[in-house]
């Protein structure tokens, strides 16, 4: 539920598979591709997408510590409302990019088709 | 029969693997942005540096997003003295989808695959498996004669 010319968060929960990891949004390695979320443009804004706290993981195929997400975490967007937005429900459509890997594999990107159902009062 | 394809090397000239037919090839499914790929490169520049002279060749197959734009500068770096191609995903289906990288194929002279490795696996057990390839006067596993190659390996 928003309001219009307010301010609303919403959470996305993710669940990584044991033994899988994702890059972070800010890796230890430019060439590494990071989680990403972006939505479409809509009568929510987002005005801030923030991620947890990486965790910092050595794998035996890096040189490098890597900065990571597994296991459970919530991404949290913070959107400010249109002040002319129209009344009544919709769906703010968004995309989650990650790339994922285990011990000894890294598997493509994949990007996510998000939908993020809201109500303006 | 490992499945042919037809795909630009960095200056833009199209290799088919059948251009390889006769030889052992090393067919390396690859990106710039997968650590573990980047442990195994190095391997694979000097299996063909060793091995060229025997019937030897390593492919490699790259399927970076960002194109050469990415995988130029990593040629450089790396020091890759074999052929590299951009992939995509009608290749990568012709080989089972090629979802985790490395993926790995050996191919024996005959064309057949003799070999899948899928994630970083170790030096030795490719030397292993070429050497076994190279000096097999068909370039096969099994014995001579043999309607079929036995397949070496599959890591999954």
């Amino acid at each position: 539920m928003a309001k219009r010319d307010g301010r609303v968060e919403a959470k996305l929960a993710v669940h990584i598979q044991g033994g899988y990891h994702v890059n972070s949004n800010a890796p230890a390695e430019d060439y590494l591709i990071p989680i990403r979320l972006r939505w479409e443009p809509g009568p929510l804004t987002p005005a801030e997408v923030v991620f947890p706290k990486p965790e910092i993981e050595k794998y035996e195929f890096s040189e490098t510590p890597l900065s990571v997400f597994s296991g459970d975490f919530q991404i949290l967007t913070r959107f400010k409302v249109e002040a002319k937005a129209e009344r009544g429900p919709g769906v703010l459509l968004g995309k989650l990019r990650y790339q994922a890997c285990s011990h000894d594999t890294c598997y493509r990107p994949v990007t996510l088709e998000i939908r993020l159902p809201y109500e303006i009062q | 029969m490992a499945p042919n394809f037809a795909l630009k090397d960095s200056d833009g000239r199209t290799v088919q693997l059948a251009d390889y037919r006769g030889k052992v090839v090393l067919l390396n499914f690859w990106a710039t942005w997968c650590d573990p790929c980047r442990i195994e490169i190095p391997w694979f520049t000097e299996f063909e540096r060793k091995h060229k002279d025997r019937g030897f060749a390593v492919v490699g197959i790259s399927m970076d997003e960002e194109g050469w734009d990415a995988v130029k500068p990593f040629i450089s770096e790396y020091r890759i003295n074999y052929r590299v191609l951009m992939g995509n995903n009608e290749v990568a289906q012709l080989y089972d989808g090629v979802e985790a990288l490395p993926t790995t194929f050996l191919i024996d002279r005959e064309g057949k695959i003799a070999a899948i490795h899928e994630g970083l696996v170790s030096k030795s057990r490719y030397e292993r498996d070429l050497n076994q390839l190279l000096d097999s006067p068909q370039g096969a596993a099994g014995t001579r004669g043999a309607s079929r190659p036995t397949l070496l390996a599959r890591t999954k």
